[in-house]
């Protein structure tokens, strides 16, 4: 198997499922209840606190765990709009979020904010000026994206942040951070950034769990009521065994940054260099991409076929993105590409656990499908 | 409290000598609708199908619910089984009938008696049962010519029945006596309907789905199972066969004329179900085929895709318009699964601007210059995989 669609969701690292079996089963303590399984139950998943909290280099206090990295964008999100909601008047946001913010706003935008969305060019960049002109002193709200999960498009986010903060001291900045966390390398001390949010599954830990940094004396509302767990924030008994998967991973991918992101960038040359030979298939990332993502366009065969055709090799890659279910790139949409290149257009992405024979295989893949399937 | 389901003969009570046939028919299929819940006596007497369960376990409510997706049944009632004696008639009859008594306004009592040695005749039951309806649900008033519920009461031979008004049953002609049939189902929200209509008419079908990987995916199989799941409880159980349609299509797509490529690839699958048909038993296809609704449903389109072989075509839908279709697509919850955009093999390849008009001549000749159609479908129809829908 060639499993090349890693920004959809990670195949889960073994050590981390044992460890997460583990602790569901030794582990089994409420953190809330006063004797010793719940105390060991409540340190299990400070700890897990402290070591997410090192990979953004932010205390433990500013972790609040959550279920995924859309429930993570949601708190933060409404809790922005409500902080700010009696001198706001806009939100400014990179436009070609994930659904997850995209959709949240537009419910929030429903109470009475404009939402001033600052699109990608053809090339895929975000034009970071455009984007600071947009901010005013009404703005309530800067949201943008680290790394796009389509395109793979990077923004420095303390760099954009600093930049924000000079126009407007008053409003809220929130990152979702879900495709880069782990990926690039991530220094949140500054307290330039007051959200930011992450997801598990997108590096090796089982879907269901997810964190928000919150920065220290940045104040916002619960979303819904409860037994006050994560500071009132995100209540629920603790999901203690994938807590505690989270921190794990944290822990292991953390330090490793840097030396996977060269491997990763390594794969990614070698990927576009073998398509570039391939003459006519357009490349829709930016050239200065994070090399996790990779997005292109082939000349005139559907990407839902090409998916299949790949996946009888079990290959696996995306057309669109993994939630669309099939449906149009809105990211690709937005950057005004024509629908023949859109509709052809697939998204590679890497994890930790690809390697050249995987590119390889699908460069071979490629080749012949091109040459057999069908053109419009 | 023992119930009893009454199930009342549709159409086929006018089948004179052949009547009896298609009793046997529908009882049989009632048995075993009904197997699963446990043991129930089927019975036919005077024209009404008796179903009674054997014990007190039983969940009439899905017995219930599965009869009235019973083809050969007009109407149904459930009845509420007690001792001869009118006390207990009254007291069931205020209980069992709270619901339709209690929406109701007005309200008649219709009293029949088989067993002419219970004590009350007919006229004093009505009266009796009907007073003591009076005085338990003071708001009703009686009114003999429109009642907004009636309350019927049969004294027979062993026992008491009391019910209310019938419900509508299924309609149609039962299941498998009209003989067999291949329905072309693609997934859309047509076809299914298609399928129902038949079967409605006493159709046993089998289903015949083309699948064009790389060019449609697992999930466009997946939705033809699951329509077809919808549809057992009304059809029975049923083979689906999904024929791999990939190498004719692009033979098509390679040797065919492009402005005639999807009547081309529709006389292909018609005369595919054919051979399945033939094979299997099947007499005549089924397709959604509805008139003028798509460029390959205009008249002449239509008169192409028939010449492609020999079988009858029977379109149900042919006279409908989109929105009756997807009115009984929503009662027969198909439509749902139906709309979900996953692509099927009708709509692959087709050329920005179909032929709207072609002559049977030009597609003859089209398919003189593609001689190996004819292996390839072949072919399609050995490989097809039949799953059983049951």
């Amino acid at each position: 198997m060639h499993y090349l669609d890693n920004a959809a969701t990670t195949v889960v690292d073994p050590e981390l499922a044992q460890l997460c079996y583990t602790t569901m089963t030794t582990l089994f303590g409420n953190p809330s209840s006063l004797y010793k399984p719940g105390m060991e139950a409540e340190r299990a998943v400070d700890h897990a606190r402290e070591q997410v909290g090192a990979t953004l280099k932010a205390a433990a206090a500013e972790i609040t765990f959550t279920a995924c990295g859309s429930e993570s964008d949601n708190i933060a999100l409404q809790g922005a709009a409500e902080r700010t909601k009696k001198w706001a008047k806009n939100i400014v946001v990179t436009g070609y979020e994930h659904p997850a913010v995209a959709k949240t706003l537009a419910m929030i935008a429903a109470r009475g904010f404009e939402i001033r969305a600052v699109a990608p060019d053809s090339t895929g960049h975000i034009d970071t000026q455009a984007f600071l002109d947009a901010v005013d002193k009404e703005t309530g709200l800067a949201a943008f994206m680290f790394v796009n999960n389509e395109i793979g498009t990077l923004l420095d986010p303390v760099v954009l942040a600093k930049q924000i903060r000079a126009k407007n001291s008053r409003a809220s900045i929130h990152v979702d951070g879900v495709q880069g966390w782990c990926k690039h390398p991530l220094d949140l001390s500054g307290g330039f950034i007051d959200s930011f949010a992450l997801s598990g599954h997108k590096m090796h830990c089982p879907k269901g769990i997810g964190a928000l940094y919150l920065r220290k004396n940045y104040h916002i509302d619960p979303i819904y009521g409860g037994g006050g767990q994560e500071r009132g924030l995100r209540p629920g008994t603790e999901n203690v065994p994938y807590i505690v998967t989270l921190g794990a991973a944290a822990a292991k991918y953390g330090p490793t940054v840097k030396t996977r992101l060269a491997e990763t960038s390594r794969l990614n040359t070698l990927l576009r260099r073998g398509l570039a030979a391939r003459g006519d298939i357009t490349i829709n990332s930016p050239a200065d991409a994070s090399p996790y993502v990779l997005n292109f366009s082939l000349p005139g065969v559907r990407s839902e076929t090409m998916l299949h055709f790949l996946e009888a090799k079990e290959i696996y890659v995306s057309s669109g993105s993994a939630c669309s279910k099939g449906a149009a790139s809105r990211t690709l949409t937005a950057m005004g590409l024509d629908r023949d290149r859109i509709d052809s257009a697939l998204r590679v992405s890497f994890s930790d656990t690809s390697n050249e024979e995987d590119v390889r295989a699908l460069l071979a893949a490629l080749d012949e499908g091109l040459s057999v399937l069908s053109r419009r | 409290m023992k119930e009893v389901i009454m199930a009342y003969q549709g159409e086929m009570a006018l089948k004179g000598l052949n009547r009896k046939s298609f009793e046997i028919a529908v009882m049989k299929t009632i048995r075993r609708r009904l197997a699963d819940l446990g043991k129930f006596k089927v019975y036919n007497a005077q024209s009404t199908i008796y179903v009674e369960p054997e014990s007190d376990e039983i969940d009439m409510d899905e017995a219930y619910s599965r009869m009235q997706k019973v083809f050969g049944l007009a109407a149904l009632s459930r009845a509420a089984v007690c001792d001869k004696d009118f006390a207990t008639i009254s007291a069931l009859a205020k209980t069992y009938l709270a619901d339709e008594l209690n929406a109701a306004k007005t309200f008649k009592v219709v009293a029949r008696r088989s067993d002419k040695t219970f004590p009350m005749n007919s006229m004093e039951l009505a009266c009796e049962l009907g007073g003591d309806l009076l005085d338990a649900f003071p708001h009703l008033t009686v009114d003999v010519h429109h009642p907004d519920c009636q309350v019927f009461v049969e004294i027979r031979d062993y026992a008491a029945y009391v019910h209310p008004d019938k419900v509508k049953g299924a309609g149609g002609m039962p299941t498998s006596t009209s003989g067999k049939a291949s329905v072309l189902l693609s997934g859309g929200i047509d076809s299914p309907v298609a399928a129902w209509m038949m079967a409605k008419r006493g159709l046993s079908i089998q289903g015949v789905h083309f699948a064009s990987p790389p060019y449609t995916s697992e999930r466009a199989k997946q939705k033809v199972v699951d329509l077809s799941y919808k549809l057992l409880p009304w059809t029975g159980s049923f083979k689906l066969f999904v024929v791999p349609f990939t190498e004719p299509q692009v033979y098509i797509r390679d040797h065919g004329v492009p402005v005639l490529f999807t009547v081309l690839m529709r006389r292909s699958m018609m005369r595919v179900a054919e051979k399945l048909s033939v094979r299997y038993g099947a007499d005549a296809l089924i397709t959604g085929e509805s008139l003028a609704q798509v460029a390959s449903q205009t008249l002449k389109a239509i008169v192409c895709t028939d010449a492609a072989q020999e079988l009858p075509v029977l379109r149900p839908l042919i006279g409908m318009d989109k929105s009756e279709i997807t009115e009984i697509a929503r009662a027969i919850d198909t439509f749902d699964i139906s709309i979900e955009p996953f692509e099927d093999c009708c709509t692959i390849f087709t050329p920005p601007h179909p032929k709207t008009r072609p002559e049977l001549a030009e597609i003859l000749a089209a398919e003189a210059a593609m001689p190996e159609l004819a292996a390839l479908e072949e072919a399609a129809a050995a490989a097809a995989e039949k799953i059983a829908i049951e």
